[in-house]
Order: structure tokens, then sequence, then C-alpha cells
């Protein structure tokens, strides 16, 4: 039998790879594992692994695996988790960051949630403000034609009570927006 | 009159409208002086930071540096929707916790001539400005036609009472605030052990079953405990609960009727304010049957919006009555 051997400093350096890529301080290396958060988690009935397990499998160094699993996209960023977390661990937020970094990695596998995530971000930018009816129609099409009929009296009701605009609203500094996303963009690439 | 600074989000203008509508109605009895940031952007809600960190806290740097730039005496801005609440609030203490985030925002900002200094603002949820600014006195000194005989179940969902990093919250799990509103108002307010537990986000359009299910605890345990109505403070969970409810009901072959109004919209009520300038009406599960009941006649809105209603078939062959059963009461 052969032992599968993880040098140490490849597994220190996913755990900062994520903790580098999350916005605030995350302070993730302080997990001590008591399943607080799982515990917590209105979803995590239909999650690959709970955020314990998840965050056990950073540590170790099981880059592929972690970046693979459903469990970022089935967080329902409730911060029932992070208010409980012993440690402090800005749980949610290291799920976003997850999501971005499976993206790239293009590691997980089904294209749904990534891509409302991506037609919602779309919007935005060409638009600076969200535009609900677009999205909607689009998303539905691609991933869910078979909803469509079941929700035909909700988007009806939506666009009856003029809780949905056909058209979408643009901002006025769209190209101020534009620049700054840009070199962010930039920054972030860097 | 207070004056502040208001965000009011992408909801507002269209699926919230109701809010929208509401809480302009009631800003001039309240005196609260609202000035909107000028060609303010989306925050990006929970579906850009999902794809790239900078520009997400870049999106939403450009509304807190568009904020100080017009903040005329005001510090504090504030926002009803409780995922743009959430947004602001997290970028400024991000910012502030971790200065290599801010320089990134700033330098992405500088690229379209603007600057934030985080710490700067002051970023709180309306409700909380509404309780701890106004006060529960001059809400009650304005309350001409009590809602005496509404059971009410309060609701806030997660993204205001959580993380709550700034400690805005009597408690982040189990906060108060929505209860003691309502109760000023002449409501009778039920103790809702699900006050803060999710409505799904954006469940609802990847994962539906995963919504559904959380959709169908709140709207059951609304149900179990006899609420005429569901009190919400957040443009997502009203639109999860009402809009999908539903497309929920037939998911789970239930026949649930819950209504889910805005506080704006009862506070307006109770002011005597026309139902007409409070967005009634616009809710899909319509909540006039419950208004009517205490003697208010509220709009019923355009026609179409009205969930589905499957008949019972009852000589069908047997079926699991798991989710009948668990109604009575």
């Amino acid at each position: 039998m052969t032992t599968q051997t993880v040098s140490p400093p490849d597994t220190i350096r996913f755990l900062e790879e994520v903790s580098a890529a999350t916005a605030g301080v995350s302070r993730l290396e302080m997990c001590i594992q008591c399943g607080t958060c799982g515990g917590s988690c209105p979803s995590s009935s239909d999650m690959d692994h709970t955020p314990r397990m998840l965050f056990a499998m950073i540590r170790a160094g099981m880059r592929e695996e972690a970046l693979r699993s459903n469990t970022p996209w089935i967080c329902v960023s409730c911060y029932h988790c992070t208010v409980r977390c012993p440690q402090g661990v800005h749980i949610a937020d290291v799920m976003y960051t997850l999501k971005g970094m499976a993206i790239r990695a293009k590691l997980y596998q089904d294209s749904t949630a990534p891509d409302f995530s991506k037609t919602f971000v779309d919007m935005v930018e060409e638009y600076g403000r969200s535009y609900e009816f677009g999205l909607a129609t689009r998303h539905y099409l691609k991933h869910f034609p078979l909803r469509l009929p079941s929700m035909t009296p909700m988007g009806l009701g939506m666009l009856s009570k003029k809780r949905m605009d056909i058209s979408p609203r643009r901002i006025e500094g769209i190209e101020q927006l534009t620049a700054i996303l840009s070199r962010a963009k930039e920054l972030e690439a860097a | 009159m207070t004056h502040y600074l208001f965000y009011p989000g992408c909801s507002m203008e269209s699926s919230a409208k109701a809010y929208y509508d509401s809480l302009m109605a009631v800003c001039k009895p309240l005196g609260l002086d609202l000035q909107e940031i000028n060609d303010w952007n989306c925050c990006g809600a929970t579906e850009y930071v999902s794809i790239s960190l900078t520009p997400a806290y870049a999106l939403i740097g450009r509304n807190l540096a568009l904020a100080e730039q017009q903040a005329n005496g005001s510090r504090t801005v504030v926002a009803p929707c409780s995922a743009c609440y959430l947004n602001l609030a997290k970028a400024d203490y991000y910012m502030r916790e971790r200065p290599v985030l801010g320089e990134k925002v700033n330098t992405a900002l500088a690229a379209g001539g603007l600057h934030y200094d985080p710490g700067s603002l002051v970023i709180r949820h309306l409700l909380d400005v509404i309780i701890n600014d106004i006060g529960l006195d001059k809400v009650k000194e304005k309350v001409t036609r009590p809602l005496t005989g509404l059971r009410l179940a309060p609701y806030l969902g997660c993204m205001a009472p959580r993380p709550d990093y700034d400690h805005r919250w009597s408690n982040p799990e189990y906060p108060t605030e929505l209860d003691r509103l309502l109760k000023v108002l002449g409501a009778e307010v039920i103790d809702f052990p699900l006050k803060t537990h999710c409505c799904g986000g954006h469940m609802t359009q990847i994962a539906p079953s995963t919504a559904f299910e959380l959709i169908r605890r709140l709207v059951h345990a609304a149900d179990q405990y006899h609420a005429d109505l569901m009190v919400t403070l957040c443009p997502m969970c009203q639109m999860n609960v009402d809009a999908f409810q539903g497309e929920m009901n037939n998911h789970f072959h239930t026949d649930y009727h819950m209504p889910i109004l805005f506080f704006t919209q009862l506070i307006g009520l109770a002011f005597g304010i026309d139902p007409k300038e409070l967005g009634f009406g616009k809710e899909l599960v319509s909540a006039g049957p419950a208004l009517a009941r205490i003697g208010v006649e509220a709009p019923a809105g355009e026609k179409g919006g009205e969930p589905p209603r499957k008949p019972k078939k009852t000589d069908g062959l047997p079926m699991p009555r798991m989710m009948e059963e668990e109604r009575l009461p």
C-alpha cells in the first residue's frame, strides 16, 4: 500500500489562498471543528459536505474536492453559522470565496447556479441596476424550461401588478461605473 | 424632521414597489426626511461577490463614495432592503477590518474619480432608524386606526439582523424590534419562532426544491399560529413567500394562503392613510380578506396574480396526507 503524502506547504497554500480571497479577515484557520455551523444550517441536508467538513478539507489541502463540492452553492447566506461560530469564522463569506474559485477553476459541474450569478452580474454591468425581467426570462428559458408552466401565473401576476419592469433602467454614470469595474477586475487578476 | 441619506435599492422600484410607496407615505408623519443618493447603482445582491471579490466591493463602494459626496450634514445611510443594507454595511466594515481591501476598492474607485473613507458613514436599516431614532412613542402618537384584531407574524429574515458586526439589533437570532413596533400599532403579535429563519434567498432561482422547503416551513408555522398575515422588512423575503407561494403549494400539494406585507404598509394603515397610497393589492397572495376582517377595504389590485388553487381530489388513489394532518391545530 502506498501512502499519498501532501507536503505541508501545499496544504497551507490552499488555506491561505482561500483566506486571501475572502473579503474581511476570514479567521478560517481558527476553526475548531465543533460542527456548530452544520448544525445551524437550514439547507445542510442538500449539501455534499457540511461547512465543518469542507473547512477540514481546505486545511487538508484537498483543493479539487473542495471546489467540486456543491456546499457553497447550497448556502443560502442566512448567517446563522456565522453568528453562532465560537471562533468568529466568517463562514458565509468563505462560501462566496469558494464559489468564485470554483468558477475560475471550472470545477463546479452544475451550471445553473454559476450561470445565474453571471447573468445577474452581466445585467448589472450593462445597466448599473438589476433587471429582473431580463434575468428571469434568460435564466428560466435556459435552465428551467419545464418549470415555466407552473411559473406562468406568478410571472403574469408580477407583470400585471407592475412589480416587474419589461425594460431595464440604466444609471447616468454607467461609463464611470464601467471604468471602476474594469480597474477592479485588473486588480483582481493581478 | 430627521435628515438621512437614502439608498432605495433596485427592488424598491419594481418587485417591492409596495414597500417604496408605503414608505414614502409614512415618511412625513414619522418626521423622516430621506434624501436619495443620486444615481446610485445595484448593490450586487448575493451574486457579484460569488463571481469576483474586488469588483463586487467596488460596485458597492461607488454607492458609498456617492453618499459621502452628497452627505450634506448627515452621515447616516438608510437602506430599506436587507440585502442592500448588509452589502453596504459589510463593505464599510470589511474595508476597515482588512485595509488591503479598502485600498483596492479605492484604487478602483479612483478610475471613476471617486473615493470613500471607510467608517465615515453609518449604514443602518430602516426599521432600526424608526425604532431607535424616531422611537415608538412618536409612532404611537400618530396611530389613529389601531390594528386591533389583526394577528401578525413578524418576519425579519436573515440579512437585517445578521451578522450585525456593528451591533445595531437587540439579538441576531431573536430580535424583538419588529414585534414591538407592530404591538404599538395595536395589532396582536405572535411570538413567531421562525422570525429570522431563511426564505431561501436566490435558491428559488437555482435550487427550487431547497427554497420551497424553506418557504413551506415559514408559511406552515405562521398558519399553525393562526396568523392573519406575515409582516416583513425585506423585499427578497416578501417576494419568495408571496410570489413563490403558489409554486410551493404545487410542489407539496398543499393549499396555504398566507399573505405577507411590508411593515411600512401596516404603519400607514394604522396612521389612517388611504390604503390606495400604501401599495395594497400588489401582493400575489391577497391580504384583502384578512384586512376586511378588521374593517379595512384594501384595493384588490389587478386580477391575474392569485396563485392557482388546485381543488383537492378526494376520490383518487390514496396519497400521503401528512401535510394536511400537520396543519390541524
